[in-house]
């Protein structure tokens, strides 16, 4: 499976994410998105008309949304991880898969715009990211009253991965998430998981590694 | 208020490589200005109130100035060395004090912590005595016999090795990192860090590179930096204060970190102190 890759895309982290998580290998075909724009040129555009990476080809499969890739790979690796069990947990994931579109609008392009300068009406993006991080926390305490962890389930599913890139990435737009605690325990529950792989601006949590010895004469 | 004697040094201002005729318009120290390719094919700079800005293109950058250099731009001769590769990072925006990333960039400390398994890793957290001296004759700051252990010194380095580093600052708000450079241990490699500073607490951060390496793609090498840098935006957007304080007392220093000592002293020394802060608050 070949992942057309930018290292500071959200969309992208999603699938080597969700890969790392279920122990599938990427091949990964680096796309220099900044400054070089190649996700315009002529070879990406001919694979993905939108001009937006990530892109995930398997055999002759292509697909160019990023919650599309999440579905093909956990229903083929780890099917636990599509949430599908019951009809009202099924439905929820939807919902938020559709959701995770407006995060990418809305913090994911502040994001953009005060990293990369990109151009975007960065009072009017941070008012709609700010809008979906409290639907998001709202979310997110009504699952805790359920005595659930995750958006949909007890358990983590795609709808967790398609949200929490640019949830995490927040601040990168200029966005705190300090108002939030049931995103920010939310935010460590995913970066417990098992597997769980960083990107830059999302740290690991040190403590979660064994303290480190140095050994006598190691430096 | 006295005069910003940083007024009179080079900045970078945007890649040579995206220079056209239609131009960007960026700032420089909160002077709005325009970069663009002039009719003759040169860069051309013109400020705020319309006048023309002394410009020049070096090291894949393009370069101005809001007042009246003294000296052309500092020299990097290892960059006209046949057989580097010449790496554009591209500019990474980043709301702290152009002096802070700076300083960020000198700092060797914080490694295993925030480039966790690329520059560093836990155990190996020591960082030994090395040599700072401020160069009267050269007027720069220098850091020479730096020595860390890291999992991942380069894109083409494989598995963990002991790294040697030089660290030079010509101007305050560029560095570069002469590093050892696996492929060839007889050269150094060297990675710059260019940042324009666009107001006193954000700065367009322009990093580059001339490479001994013929293996590495070029997107690899770009997207190696990239990560580095961007691991440390985030940090650097937390600092407080958020102007680099030049008073001592603000700050109790280990050794560790002396060469952001004689950076500070430097600066200090210099009136160089947009982005700084002079008195303990």
């Amino acid at each position: 499976m070949k992942l057309y890759d930018y290292v500071l895309s959200p969309s992208c982290y999603k699938v080597r994410l969700m890969a790392a998580l279920i122990g599938v290998t990427l091949d990964i075909r680096p796309v220099d998105f900044h400054p070089g724009c190649e996700h315009r040129g002529p070879e990406l555009m001919a694979l993905n008309p939108a001009g937006s990476i990530p892109i995930l080809e398997d055999g002759d499969l292509v697909l160019t949304e990023s919650s599309a890739m999440l579905v093909y790979l956990a229903a083929k690796a780890a099917p636990q991880w599509l949430g599908n069990d019951t009809a009202g947990r099924a439905a929820r994931v939807q919902q938020w898969l559709s959701f995770s579109h407006r995060l990418t609008a809305s913090l994911g392009a502040a994001r953009l715009h005060e990293m990369l300068l990109r151009p975007g009406n960065i009072a009017a993006l941070r008012e709609q990211g700010t809008a979906a991080l409290r639907e998001l926390e709202a979310g997110l305490v009504e699952q805790h009253v359920r005595g659930q962890r995750f958006l949909a389930s007890d358990r983590p599913t795609i709808a967790d991965i398609a949200c929490f890139p640019y949830v995490a990435l927040a601040p990168d737009g200029g966005v705190s998430l300090d108002p939030y605690p049931a995103i920010r325990l939310w935010s460590r529950a995913v970066r417990s998981l098992e597997g769980f792989i960083e990107m830059p601006g999302i740290h690991r949590l040190h403590e979660l590694t064994p303290a480190p010895v140095l050994e006598v004469g190691e430096a | 208020m006295t005069r910003n004697t940083m007024i009179d040094g080079w900045y970078p201002v945007g890649l040579a490589s995206q220079l056209d005729a239609h131009g960007r318009r960026t700032a420089l120290m909160g002077e709005p200005i325009a970069v663009r390719r002039g009719e003759d094919g040169n860069a051309k700079v013109t400020g705020g109130n319309g006048r023309d800005l002394p410009a020049c293109i070096r090291y894949g950058h393009v370069w101005s100035s809001l007042g009246d250099p003294q000296k052309p731009l500092f020299a990097i001769p290892e960059a006209d060395q046949p057989g580097r590769r010449l790496v554009d990072v591209g500019v990474v925006r980043v709301r702290c004090s152009p002096l802070r990333a700076v300083e960020n960039f000198l700092d060797i400390a914080h490694f295993p912590f925030v480039h966790t398994d690329i520059l560093g890793a836990e155990p190996h957290t020591e960082v030994q005595n090395y040599k700072v001296e401020i160069r009267e004759d050269e007027d720069e700051v220098w850091a020479t016999q730096v020595k860390f252990y890291q999992p991942q010194a380069a894109k083409s380095a494989e598995g963990g090795i002991t790294t040697e580093y030089m660290y030079r600052v010509p101007a305050p708000t560029c560095s570069v990192l002469y590093k050892t450079c696996p492929p060839r241990p007889a050269e150094w490699d060297v990675i710059t860090l260019f940042v324009q500073p666009l107001a006193e607490d954000l700065c367009d951060v322009w990093p580059w590179m001339a490479l001994f390496d013929d293996e590495t793609p070029m997107t690899d090498l770009i997207h190696f930096q990239q990560t580095i840098f961007v691991q440390d935006r985030s940090i650097l957007e937390n600092q407080i204060p958020t102007l680099l304080p030049l008073d001592p007392g603000m700050e109790i220093p280990t050794r560790a970190d002396l060469t952001s000592v004689a950076y500070r002293r430097w600066l200090k020394r210099h009136g160089y102190t947009y982005g700084a802060q002079l008195v303990a608050q």
